[in-house]
């Protein structure tokens, strides 16, 4: 049942284990997030992907697993690190227990892992690569690996997490929403089609010319993993699609590759966003929003020239850009994930307001 | 919008004496509230009956009237100090009631006094049942179903209609719920309805769902006047509903509930504060959800700060109550940073990577034939905080916090049987955690736990988690607990006597303890930060854990260890704790580093910005020793936090640790009847005659020799616990015979009872030098055998010649010096016909010690616990520091609880009952704060 198992940091740091979900070894950047509940969504959140994901708050598996709190098929995350997994669960919900999810999906992760103390060392040292193990428990071995890793900086990871061909999420509404996917949170698609939107998905890759050929009212450029600098084709489909005069909407990856579509920097953060707690305030507004994040990235606040674009939106924590309200075309975009799941519901007015762009624009 | 400028004066009305239900948690969020306040550069003025909070002393507020909290104190107030705004939430129920009363009489207009942080209507439609159902209603917002019935036919019906039984009643109009109630099966069913019926004026009753065995939760909110919200706290019950939410097991954060559910529950919360006003401030919002289909209803919201939020503050580091006051003078959440972190915003919603239990503290071995069952109805006087890595750790820490002999959950002794493990568990009692526990180790299964308790599964689990990993050690020697499975022991919080106890072989703590630092395994100390590590935070709140690295940096400055005074109980409440933040404050006037160990959520010594640095944990010997021999300490001081405090001095005294203050020998010279007997002796003052005995039959023989009326008691105990006095030898029987069901091996002390005596309480400061200041001697108004928490007591002396005075003054400094007390000492004595009779001396703070600050105006405690550190008395003489600033008298006056305990009969006795006190100043004895209890004095007296 206990299972030994290890996690190596690139910088030499080894601790023990007990393994969970599927045995095994698995490898990438090791983050972390705040939130205390939503550990399914999260897992399952195609940003994540290639990312090792340690949740700050001790309890994991608690509620069980259940196919509604997913955001995609099969979890993204490459391995999940927790300090107490609860191996058995209660609620009326959950369909089986989170370790035989993870195990069915051949998830990767380890229990029992003073978690605290390494989000404190990724804090003090930035993040960084890690490898978990329980078939190669030997240190250097395992060191070597987390240090050989690819790093996340210049990785382009968008097309694997997109789909192979264009789908129709709903099918019908009273809006045509076409979804760029460079790994989209299935709750973005939710949240459009509750609004009454049709939408239709694309590879990433789609040339702009399909999509537009649906006769889409709006493009929307969606989250996802990696790095948008090493993203030029997606920045330049981006760029394309601003002056056409469809508007548009982007989240996390979305927004950063609508900021370089615009000329606007990016750079990688020391330790990023991950967590349901984030206070953004609304500039226009005044109002404050708590927050679901998941970035690595962000705008360059020096590099947003005013007849580009404004800052729509703030972090009160690091002042860091966390929204976009561009001059030159229609549309805005948030660093954010106004769509939640996990976390607080109060940033679903972005979809409003932009579906009531569209509908402005179409008229 | 920064904060208002148009107010410049802010009365704060304070919540009154302790009573059951409304606790020193309103004087942590009253003194939050006003230090935040006057940091902003208001002037605060406070009015507050309790003399025994941080609340009204000096350093609090810049005008305090300790007056009776009526609506007429207040306009004489208001009239004199013309406030210009008035902050009614930081004072309970009593705080919202008074200032309710004066909207009404349309007062606080009429005087241009503007109410802040509250909306009176607010109040008005989370109070009247029927506008809040309305309201919920109205927005969409799921609540217990019902429909009302004028027969019993038409109920029959309306039951069927809602699924069957249980059902609740409440009949229409009947004052205090009269012929309400729960009606679980169909014998009962005619006889309730009907009688229901027939005592309502209207004659019909309300049928609702009975929401018994849900699951039940609560959020703690905060909202600024730009309609920001955020939810600092999610808290959910172990015990399900029915269990009123002030006496249930509670765990901060919510650990059953996915994301989606937490959300809707979150956006109802939020829906629900902004239906009821727009004010700025602290609210919280309770919720039930069914076990069977998941729905989630509205219970209720309380638009103020409140119990649950001194426990949110504590549990996430987020300080409510200083960021409600704030936000109620016109701050808005984005202009305030988060304290904790001092870089990021106040705006967010706390992330926690620690598990809170909270255990209430019950009482009810002082009420005779009290019913211990928890209902809807609040019972408990106190409570404990822990803080644990895992639920596990921290529910065993809470069990170690208590203070009820156990070291964690069970493992510390036999097994009690199966039929009385049955029988606790199928009511809710206090225990039943514990209980829990002991029917797995008799083999229950989970579904028959979960049938009888309806506690959540996942608790469950984690209790039998723990029952398996006791099984397994049970096999066990001492040395066979390697690294990874005793490693594995302590984080799952079992402390070293659980597993001396556990292990095969006959050991002791001290052997485990040393067995496991020899394997290197110590407890390290980590950060409350609000934020899960996200940030750097700079305040300094810690608790243990069996984690890999310390957060909590030694400095090199000297340093002084307080120790808190655990959960508030009845003979040992908030008057210790208030000593306690005085002893910080004095150790960090005298160039020390002060560094607080206590476990209560309600109290101002475990605010994180009281001492230099709080340990948020057990005052319990294996924790408070892990602490000190991590901060290494010069000494600790023991004499400020009551028995919790006092009970430790033999082993840290056995260790080598230094006590400031009087040495242990002393303490023990005291504390041993026997000992403290001899020296009265050697110092020819008089004494009750008095014997010693260890069973009942040498108890009678006792008694008969000294004669009755006898008093009986046992010895190490605070506030009178099991103390009578006996007329007689049947009496005596009696009586010891329940002491020791209660307190086994205990050694009983039988004095002569002094009858028709007047009883005095003295309270001392002695110095190293050997000078001794009386700070105050107050007289009781009720006779002698009526305890002295109990008691009515007058400030100075009302009716005692100057001789009797001198001849007291005289035996209290003789017993001070003979003890060679270093500090604070309390003394009591008897007066009859003329003689004055010490019956016993106590060299610690007592719960007098704030009364008599209070009434004399001179910070009593600071200076004692200053020469507790070395100070002398002349220095503060000689600047003239020891003056009663005292005119006419002070009358403490005890306040009890009686109401929430109806079957309990209302009598006075050596056994502390009260849980609260006020206090008045009369220039004359023909006030009626003397008058009153005068004539009265004799009416409840019992035996």
């Amino acid at each position: 049942m206990s299972l030994p198992s290890k996690l190596a940091l690139a910088d030499g740091t080894v601790v023990n284990g007990i393994a969970i979900g599927a045995g095994g070894e698995s490898g990438g950047e090791l983050c972390f997030n705040t939130s205390m509940t939503g550990y399914q969504e999260i897992l399952t959140d195609p940003s994540y992907h290639g990312q090792i994901m340690m949740m700050t708050y001790p309890h994991i598996g608690n509620y069980g697993a259940h196919d509604e709190d997913t955001e995609a098929a099969k979890p993204m995350v490459s391995a999940l690190v927790v300090r107490a997994f609860s191996q058995e669960y209660s609620n009326l919900l959950a369909q089986e227990s989170l370790h035989n999810y993870m195990d069915r999906h051949g998830l990767v992760g380890i229990t029992g892992i003073d978690t605290r103390r390494l989000v404190l060392h990724i804090r003090k040292r930035g993040v960084m690569n890690a490898v978990i193990s329980s078939t190669d428990l030997d240190d250097d071995s395992l060191i070597e690996k987390a240090q050989a890793w690819p790093s996340m900086e210049g990785l382009e990871l968008a097309s694997r997490v997109t789909c192979d061909k264009s789908y129709a999420f709903s099918d019908a509404g009273q809006q045509r929403i076409a979804v760029c996917d460079f790994g989209v949170k299935t709750n973005i698609l939710r949240t459009f089609a509750a609004l009454g939107c049709e939408v239709r998905v694309f590879p990433g890759a789609t040339p702009l010319k399909d999509v537009l050929s649906w006769s889409p009212d709006g493009l929307f450029f969606s989250n996802g993993p990696g790095d948008p600098r090493a993203m030029p084709e997606a920045v330049d489909c981006v760029r394309e699609a601003m002056i056409i005069g469809l508007p548009l909407f982007g989240i996390c990856l979305g927004h950063q590759l609508m900021a370089l579509a615009q000329g606007i920097e990016v750079f990688k953060m020391y330790v990023g966003h991950r967590g349901a707690n984030q206070p953004v305030k609304n500039l226009s507004t005044g109002h404050v929003e708590v927050t679901t994040q998941n970035h690595g990235f962000s705008v360059d606040p020096e590099s947003v020239s005013a007849e580009l674009a404004e800052v729509s939106h703030l972090n009160l924590n690091d002042q860091t850009v966390e929204g976009l309200r561009f001059k030159k075309f229609e549309g805005f975009s948030v660093q954010y994930h106004p769509e939640a799941s996990p976390g607080p519901h109060d940033s679903r007015y972005l979809f409003k307001e932009y579906l009531h762009m569209c509908s402005k624009t179409k008229s | 919008m920064p904060r208002r400028t148009d107010i410049k004066k802010i009365l704060l009305i304070g919540s009154g004496p302790i009573v059951i239900g409304q606790a020193c948690e309103f004087d942590y969020s009253g003194t939050q509230a006003c230090r935040a306040l006057r940091k902003e550069g208001y002037e605060v003025v406070l009015i507050n009956s309790n003399p025994a909070t941080i609340m009204t002393d000096p350093i609090t507020a810049d005008r305090i009237y300790m007056d009776e909290l009526t609506a007429e104190s207040i306009r004489r107030i208001v009239e004199k100090e013309r406030p210009d705004a008035v902050l009614p939430t930081m004072g309970g129920q009593t705080g919202l009631n008074l200032a309710d009363e004066l909207q009404r009489q349309g007062y606080w207009e009429e005087q241009d006094v503007k109410v802040i942080g509250v909306d009176i209507d607010a109040i008005h439609i989370t109070e009247d049942r029927q506008q809040f159902r309305d309201l919920m209603e109205k927005i969409g917002v799921d609540q217990a179903r019902s429909r009302v019935a004028k027969s019993l036919l038409e109920a029959k019906e309306v039951i069927q209609s809602l699924g069957g039984l249980p059902v609740v009643i409440r009949p229409s109009f009947t004052l205090g719920g009269a012929g309400g109630g729960i009606i679980w099966s169909p014998k009962e069913l005619e006889r309730k309805i009907m009688r229901g019926l027939e005592l309502s004026p209207v004659h019909e009753v309300l049928v609702e769902e009975s929401v018994y065995g849900w699951k039940e939760f609560e959020l703690e909110l905060l909202r600024d006047q730009n309609d920001n919200v955020i939810i600092i706290c999610t808290i959910e019950n172990v015990d399900p509903m029915g269990v009123h939410t002030g006496d249930s097991v509670t765990v901060a954060p919510a650990q059953t509930l996915t994301d989606k559910q937490f959300q809707h529950m979150r956006d109802t919360a939020i829906q629900m504060m902004r239906s009821i006003g727009t004010f700025a401030g602290g609210c919280n919002v309770q919720f039930g959800i069914n076990p069977v289909d998941g729905r989630m209803i509205a219970i209720e919201i309380n638009p103020r700060v409140s119990r649950s939020s001194a426990l949110a503050s504590k549990a996430t580091g987020y300080p409510i109550a200083k960021v409600a006051a704030r936000l109620a003078v016109g701050y808005t959440l984005d202009e305030l940073k988060n304290d904790v972190t001092r870089t990021t915003s106040a705006c967010f919603e706390p992330a926690i990577d620690y598990v809170i239990t909270k255990i209430p503290r019950w009482n009810f071995e002082k009420f005779e034939g009290v019913d211990e069952e928890l209902t809807t109805q609040m019972k408990a006087v106190g409570e404990v905080m822990s803080i644990g890595r895992t639920f596990t750790e921290s529910l065993q820490k809470a069990w170690q916090s208590l203070e009820i002999g156990y070291a964690g959950l069970g493992a510390d002794r036999e097994n009690p049987k199966r039929p009385h493990v049955r029988e606790r568990l199928r009511k809710s009692y206090w225990d039943r955690t514990l209980q829990i526990r002991n029917a797995f180790i008799h083999g229950a299964s989970m579904d028959e736990v979960y049938d009888i308790t309806r506690v959540d599964f996942w608790f469950l689990q984690q209790i039998k988690m723990l029952v398996d990993l006791e099984k397994e050690t049970r096999q066990l020697r001492l040395q066979d607990l390697t690294e990874d499975k005793l490693l594995n022991l302590k984080r799952h919080g079992y402390s070293d006597v659980q597993i001396a106890w556990l292990v095969t072989d006959e050991v002791t703590e001290e052997e485990a303890r040393a067995h496991r630092l020899s394997l290197e395994i110590k407890s390290q100390f980590l950060l409350v930060d609000t934020c899960a590590g996200e940030f750097p935070a700079v305040t300094p709140y810690f608790y243990s854990s069996y984690e890999t690295e310390s957060e909590s940096t030694v400095s090199n400055q000297k340093k002084v260890v307080i120790l808190g005074s655990g959960p508030n109980r009845i003979g040992q409440g908030i008057e210790f704790d208030y000593s306690c933040v005085h002893g910080v404050q004095a150790v960090q006037e005298m160039g020390y580093e002060a560094i607080m160990v206590n476990c209560n959520p309600e109290t101002v010594s475990t605010d994180f910005d009281i001492a230099d640095k709080l340990y948020f944990e057990p005052v319990f010997w294996e924790r408070v020793l892990d602490i000190i021999e991590h901060e290494k300490p010069e000494g600790v001081i023991v004499q400020l936090g009551g028995q919790t405090a006092l009970k430790l001095a033999g082993k840290l005294s056995e260790r080598g640790i230094k006590i400031f203050g009087t040495p242990y020998d002393r303490m023990d010279l005291a504390e041993n009847r026997g000992k403290f007997s001899d020296i009265l002796k050697e110092l020819n003052i008089p004494f009750p005659p008095y014997g010693m005995a260890r069973t009942v039959y040498e108890a009678v023989r006792v008694a008969e020799s000294i004669g009755y009326p006898i008093l009986v008691r046992p010895s190490y105990v605070l506030g009178g616990q099991g103390m009578r006095i006996a007329i007689n030898k049947e009496e005596v029987e009696r009586y010891v015979t329940d002491i020791y069901k209660l307190l086994p091996d205990n050694e009983i002390l039988l004095d002569l009872f002094l009858n028709n005596g007047i009883e005095i309480d003295v309270d001392a400061v002695r110095d190293a030098d050997g000078d001794v200041w009386i700070t105050g001697i107050m007289q009781h108004i009720e006779p002698a055998g009526v305890h002295s928490g109990d008691s009515t007591a007058v400030l100075p002396p009302h009716s005692l010649s100057a001789s009797i005075l001198e001849e007291i003054r005289k035996y209290t400094i003789t017993i001070a010096n003979r003890l060679e007390v270093l500090g604070l000492m309390n003394v009591q004595m008897v007066v009859q016909d003329e003689s004055v009779y010490v019956i016993e001396a106590n060299p610690r703070a007592s719960r007098t010690v704030p009364f008599v600050a209070k009434a004399t105006g001179i910070p009593v405690a600071r200076i004692a616990s200053k020469v507790i550190l070395g100070a002398r008395l002349e220095e503060f003489r000689s600047q003239g520091l020891l003056d009663s600033k005292l005119k006419g008298y002070a009358i403490k006056e005890p306040v009890f609880s009686w109401s929430k305990f109806p079957e309990v009969r209302k009598e006075l006795g050596p056994e502390m009952k009260s849980t609260g006190e006020t206090i008045a100043f009369v220039d004359a004895l023909t006030d009626k704060h003397f008058k009153r209890p005068y004539e009265m004095r004799n009416l409840y007296l019992s035996r």
